[in-house]
């Protein structure tokens, strides 16, 4: 039997999902997964950036931030439902994305990096110097999302931890999904002909600057979904959430674990996300071990880590 | 007017520091069309090896000596052992290795100098200079003399010399370099050299103003990034106008808008800029062979 790619990858996902928690020696690898969830929301966006669109952006924590305030900010203020204050978070991400992308993407390369990198540390400057809105680098608690309450009085006691794990994953897959489908269709189809040439795209009759502005603005949701997820999940965040550092390691992860598919990069998003917690004996040698991995990885292995051990092991069976 | 002028002032040696980061910038994108984000531990190592082998007891001179020396060594390595075996890798990848090359150097330098501010005595005293009822460091003189003569001593080595002009056709066309008899794997081990020896010397020269500490490298790569770019990347003369216009921006902001934002003031320019004239102000207009 021949099953597509897109189900392939949804099945993988959903097996390993569902049965890694067999394997937890404890509550807290249900934390450290819900963890890589939330990374791996925002790193699919990435792979429709980077991965189908070919476009750069150096500052997608920007839109985590956003992301991520909204939920802190929206409950106290406007009196919003977090949940809807993930919606609204992500409504303006997407809006941002739209101002904002329309005049940048016509930026290549290293002009478009530095662009989206100005960006990035706009938003997060606003967030670390507006302190009477929003705490400044001391950060701000998020009001509890309020659902495990809800499932516990249907008759599902599910501890934080494992909540948090199983909604981050539901949210995963559907973004996975999403992300194939897109793959699949013509604006997809698309998206990858413009990676490959743009010019030879538009002479075939492909709008450009609306296919890459759509593909930054779904990016920009994905990223604030992500921050949401995560705010909402520690019930409380700083500014670190908009970084730089964290739109690197946005990237990061996409590029290591292999941008050009969803499942390579979220196999990132677990290796990049584990590796600190691997090594918190370590403390000091982190940075040192980060720095080397990212160079030895994109030098031995610049398809990305998953589509290079792929081709190893088929390599095997033929 | 006094006042305009001290902002002035510290807008012109920020600037300074930026520009020669810039600078650095400039000439490894041109002789490998990488962006090197490790730029900015160049300037970290250069003030903290200074540092350190001050404190071991050498002259202030023979310390920035051997600082940069160090620091140009460290640049040839990376070349050799990162940049070179990546050659022909896509955009992204380039950025990571160099981000991840950064990320190396700053946790070894937090393991081996831990996590302290230093840094050393200025070069001709603290007595500030009055000019013009603003004052100026003599240490800011040094910092923007030494960006000053970096620049012309680059326009010489490029338009004057053998090797320069064999560093120019290298970034023109490197095949075409190739087939002429220049030794392009040499033309980039020099630059790297000669970007991190400009990037540590930036950092002797500004250590005594901004003090130095394991961490310092990723800001001044951030802000020598954006002035590249805002001047034109590939471009020395962008480079030094950038770096000077970002410094001047930065102090302008800091002294009559809000100290907070002067970061961002720098970024707004720089958006400004690149929606007008995507390729920086002196950029040259690149036409897209398909």
């Amino acid at each position: 039997m021949k099953i597509s790619a897109k189900s392939a990858t949804l099945l993988v996902l959903v097996v390993l999902i569902l049965l890694s928690p067999v394997l937890f020696p404890s509550g807290y690898y249900y934390r450290v997964g819900a963890l890589i969830f939330v990374n791996a929301i925002a790193v699919t966006g990435i792979v429709i950036l980077t991965g189908y669109a070919g476009q750069i952006s150096l500052g997608h924590a920007g839109f985590a931030g956003i992301g991520a305030y909204a939920c802190a900010l929206a409950p106290v203020h406007l009196g919003l439902h977090p949940s809807l204050a993930l919606v609204l978070g992500a409504a303006i991400s997407a809006v941002l994305a739209f101002l904002v992308g329309r005049p940048i993407l016509r930026l290549k390369g290293y002009y478009l990096g530095v662009a989206t990198l100005g960006f990035g540390i706009l938003v997060s400057m606003v967030l670390n110097n507006e302190r009477q809105l929003t705490g400044g680098p001391d950060g701000m608690e998020v009001p509890e999302l309020g659902l495990r309450g809800l499932l516990e009085d249907a008759g599902l006691d599910l501890t934080n931890g494992q909540f948090w794990y199983f909604f981050c994953g539901i949210v995963l897959i559907l973004a996975a999904w999403l992300a194939l489908n897109l793959y699949n269709s013509p604006t997809g189809r698309a998206l990858r002909a413009l990676h490959g040439s743009e010019v030879a795209a538009r002479t075939v009759g492909v709008d450009v600057a609306r296919l890459k502005l759509q593909a930054f603005v779904i990016s920009a949701v994905y990223a604030s979904v992500s921050g949401s997820l995560l705010a909402l999940q520690n019930k409380f965040i700083t500014p670190d959430v908009a970084g730089f550092m964290h739109s690197i390691e946005m990237v990061t992860m996409a590029v290591l674990g292999g941008v050009g598919s969803v499942l390579g990069a979220i196999f990132g998003a677990a290796v990049l996300t584990l590796l600190p917690q691997v090594l918190t004996v370590f403390a000091e040698y982190e940075q040192l071990v980060l720095g080397l991995v990212m160079m030895l990885v994109m030098i031995f292995l610049p398809q990305g880590l998953l589509p290079s051990i792929l081709r190893k092991v088929r390599g095997k069976d033929e | 007017m006094a006042e305009l002028l001290q902002f002035l002032f510290s807008g012109v040696t920020v600037g300074a520091v930026y520009a020669l980061v810039a600078l650095g910038f400039t000439i490894i994108y041109n002789a490998s069309d990488v962006v090197n984000f490790a730029q900015g531990e160049f300037v970290m190592l250069g003030g903290m090896l200074t540092f350190v082998c001050h404190a071991a007891g050498l002259p202030l001179p023979l310390a920035a000596l051997i600082a940069i020396a160090a620091t140009s060594a460290i640049g040839v390595a990376m070349n050799k052992l990162a940049i070179e075996p990546a050659r022909g890798a896509p955009v992204v990848s380039l950025i990571i290795i160099t981000i991840g090359a950064s990320i190396f150097i700053r946790g070894a330098a937090q393991l081996l100098f831990g996590k302290q501010i230093h840094s050393f005595p200025a070069f001709s005293g603290d007595t500030p200079l009055r000019i013009g009822g603003a004052t100026i460091l003599p240490q800011s003189l040094w910092v923007i003399g030494g960006a000053v003569v970096v620049f012309v001593g680059l326009w010489l080595f490029f338009t004057r010399t053998l090797t320069g002009r064999a560093v120019l056709a290298t970034s023109n066309n490197r095949l075409a370099a190739q087939l002429v008899g220049i030794n392009t794997g040499f033309v980039m081990t020099l630059s790297f050299a000669l970007s991190a020896g400009i990037g540590a010397l930036a950092g002797v020269l500004a250590t005594p103003i901004t003090l130095t500490s394991y961490d310092v490298g990723l800001a001044f790569a951030l802000k020598g990034f954006a002035a590249a770019m805002l001047g034109g990347m590939g471009n020395p003369k962008g480079a030094l106008a950038g770096g000077f216009l970002l410094g001047l921006i930065e102090a302008l902001t800091a002294g009559y808008l809000s100290s907070q934002y002067k970061d961002a003031a720098a970024f707004v320019v720089i958006l400004l800029v690149l929606f007008f004239m995507p390729q920086g102000l002196f950029g040259r207009k690149s036409t897209e062979r398909v």
